[in-house]
């Protein structure tokens, strides 16, 4: 939990004494109803509850965060060969998104990548814009999805961090959008056009407070020094693209990238890395695997599921075959 | 006082919203534009092109039987006199000079009505440059000549097939180019648009108009101002340089003129002053139109350089400040104006600048005013859509 790794205080206390992290840690409380039930058995029982739960320094909000975030516990739990999907919400069908993610869990992936479409996604290549227009024609909105996903958090633990663009956001109102994402039960955002200064100076501490984890992409180009800057503002993973391009341009895996992976796992950043772009089989996901905490595929599964739209069968098949015997 | 500050903001427009893929070279840009610009040899050769190449300067001619019509002095700022035929050259020389300057060897551009794919085109034929060009499969199709001027000075024109298949589709395939391209691509960006630097960096190309502008109206009247000057705006790189040098003259009235194609509420229009809202853009904070969920909106207007869902940030800020008036135009009431001219003065102007023109019938302004209208192309593009509507 990088609030316990970052701060030394978490409840205001020094983080050697805080007995009550550890005592929350161990009894795996991942929801807010479970906090709640917590917190009103703390105070019934004082003399039971853990010391910082009730220390005058605890902060609901620091609580939230380091309890909610399922990302943060994923790497904890693993950090090699983490397989994270990417789907575009609306794709191929309207409610599908319940679906895709259930059959992704099933199937043995360990982060799911929901894409919020848009009209024009700039970062993307064809395959995923394809996705994004047929979604829309669909009928998918902002609003929908975060319906849909509210609904699959009832039924799944599974990590799940929403990618789109900033105007998306904009036009929901940057704070309500950040706070409905949390509520709907969502862990991470990925908003590969928001800068990072924007970030830093309006909307981090509002991310923070709210347990989510954004994660920001570096690229071959991008200097050791905003490296390092992207590191610190990080929460979750940092996206490592493996070439320079939008996505699905290119496939298979070169030594200039192997020699930039490389630079990056010299740098010890703080943050689990996972690779993506051009990430499309087995080969190339173990590939990403030697080289970070695991890799993120997008383009390759929203093809496969272009040409078998029976969600079910198609992740199975699609999964394990990147997989093979990883699992 | 109106100008823009470090990260390029104008008020709360500009910016630089762009995925982390193509910092570098939006950063490499940043650091190096102002100072190149500032280099003696940089003005020297700019300057030197602009002369010899390009044509400059532009007359600033008192159209005479406009005036008596409209019953008011109206000079107009001849950008259509450039070499190629409209304003986009001047931007295209300074970027040009500065691609060169950071070392590319191959330069992008995007391209609505083809006035800038061809003014990219003809300076990278003088440099020497590999040229490619996106352009939207309609308006490949709606501006042949321009496509064909194109292929005569050896550049690539790659049709852009998503979305309304215009100038915004176009602008996105040349962003996706530059992500794959980073290390020896320049995007030279055709108008007042995109991330910062760009909207202050091509302003400050097409500022000399304005720069023209003042001494030439010195010449004719003895006053080195205007009381308003009258621009199109699909972007706004035209306005923005006929503009330039009055932003923070309050004196000059600044009148935007935009297209509202077959009407602003009839779905099919690019009004983006009265239809916008405020949301990103090709990687500006602006104005644009865009659904309630955040989906940008297609446009559409006859003039394909004004088919346009953004405006600069400049412009943006300029109206929402109320410096400047923005206005629209039904694209046969364009068409109108565009005979007239042609008719009164001799002179065919461009879709995109009769545009401009309608304002005249509905601006107010005293008898004793002077109006300079920038005449920011000609129309020899436009002559199949003119003749279908003649
Ligand atoms: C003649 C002419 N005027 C105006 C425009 C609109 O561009 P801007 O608003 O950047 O001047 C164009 C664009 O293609 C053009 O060709």
């Amino acid at each position: 939990m990088w609030v316990a790794q970052q701060s030394q205080s978490v409840f205001g206390v020094p983080l050697g004494t805080q007995h009550g992290l550890f005592w929350i840690k161990n009894t795996h409380i991942t929801s807010l109803k479970g906090l709640q039930k917590t917190l009103r058995y703390a105070l019934s029982y004082p003399n039971f509850a853990p010391k910082g739960l009730l220390h005058p320094g605890f902060r609901w909000r620091t609580l939230k965060h380091s309890i909610m975030n399922r990302i943060e516990q994923l790497f904890q739990r693993k950090d090699k060969n983490v397989l994270n999907i990417y789907f575009t919400a609306g794709y191929p069908g309207l409610n599908d998104t319940e679906d895709i993610i259930l059959s992704l869990e099933k199937a043995g992936v360990d982060l799911v990548e929901v894409g919020m479409p848009y009209s024009d996604p700039l970062a993307d290549g064809p395959t995923i814009q394809e996705s994004g227009t047929a979604a829309l024609e669909n009928g998918m909105t902002l609003q929908l999805l975060f319906e849909q996903l509210a609904a699959v958090r009832k039924k799944t633990e599974m990590p799940l961090i929403m990618m789109g663009y900033f105007n998306q956001v904009m036009q929901y109102g940057e704070k309500a959008f950040f706070e409905k994402v949390a509520e709907v039960g969502v862990d991470g955002l990925i908003l590969p056009d928001l800068p990072l200064f924007e970030y830093e100076n309006h909307y981090k501490d509002l991310a923070e407070s709210l347990g989510l984890a954004v994660s920001f992409l570096i690229t071959p180009q991008t200097e050791p020094e905003r490296i390092r800057k992207i590191d610190d503002l990080t929460h979750g993973f940092i996206y490592i693209v493996s070439s320079s391009s939008i996505t699905g341009a290119k496939s298979g895996i070169t030594d200039t990238q192997l020699a930039y992976f490389n630079r990056i796992n010299d740098m010890q950043l703080k943050n689990k890395r996972l690779i993506g772009f051009g990430i499309s089989d087995h080969e190339t996901f173990e590939t990403a695997c030697q080289y970070a905490n695991g890799a993120i595929i997008g383009s390759a599964y929203i093809k496969a599921l272009k040409n078998n739209p029976n969600v079910a069968e198609c992740t199975a098949e699609f999964v394990t075959a990147i997989l093979l015997d990883r699992h | 006082m109106i100008a823009v500050d470090e990260r390029g903001y104008y008020g709360e427009f500009g910016g630089a919203y762009i995925p982390e893929m193509l910092w570098p070279n939006v950063q490499e840009l940043r650091e190096n534009y102002l100072k190149f610009m500032a280099e003696p040899d940089f003005q020297r050769e700019f300057q030197s092109l602009l002369r010899d190449f390009v044509g400059r300067p532009t007359p600033l001619y008192l159209a005479k039987r406009l005036s008596e019509h409209f019953g008011v002095t109206i000079y107009l700022k001849r950008e259509d006199l450039c070499h190629t035929g409209a304003h986009k050259i001047n931007n295209t020389v300074g970027q040009i000079l500065m691609a060169k300057r950071l070392g590319k060897t191959r330069i992008i551009a995007e391209t609505g009505a083809g006035q800038h794919g061809v003014a990219t085109a003809t300076v990278c034929a003088l440099m020497g440059l590999e040229c490619i060009v996106y352009m939207g499969e309609v308006d490949i199709e709606r501006q042949a000549p321009n496509v064909a001027r194109m292929k005569m000075l050896g550049a690539e024109v790659r049709p852009a097939t998503s979305g309304s298949k215009t100038l915004k589709d176009a602008t996105n395939e040349a962003i996706r180019d530059w992500i794959n391209n980073p290390v020896d691509t320049h995007y030279i960006i055709g108008s007042v648009v995109g991330p910062h630097p760009y909207p202050d960096m091509v302003a400050r190309f097409q500022s000399v108009i304005s720069e023209e502008i003042k001494w030439q109206l010195e010449e004719h009247t003895g006053k080195d101002y205007p009381d308003a000057v009258i621009a199109c705006v699909g972007g706004g790189s035209n306005a923005a340089g006929a503009f330039y040098h009055f932003l923070n003259d309050t004196r000059v009235r600044l009148i935007a003129v935009e297209a509202a194609g077959e009407g602003i509420h009839s779905g099919k229009s690019a009004a983006t002053s009265v239809l916008g809202t405020k949301g990103v853009i090709h990687g500006s904070r602006t104005l644009l139109m865009q659904t309630a969920d955040g989906q940008i909106v297609e446009p559409h207007s006859i003039s394909a350089g004004l088919d346009y869902p953004g405006i600069g940030p400049l412009h943006a800020h300029l109206i929402s400040s109320g410096r400047a008036e923005a206005i629209c135009f039904f694209f046969f009431e364009s068409l109108e104006a565009a005979l007239f001219l042609s008719r009164q003065e001799g002179i065919i102007p461009a879709l995109e600048t009769a545009h401009a023109l309608s304002a005249l019938r509905v601006m107010k302004y005293n008898p004793t005013d002077v109006l300079v209208l920038c005449l920011s192309g000609r129309g020899d593009k436009d002559l199949n859509t003119y003749m279908k509507h003649l």
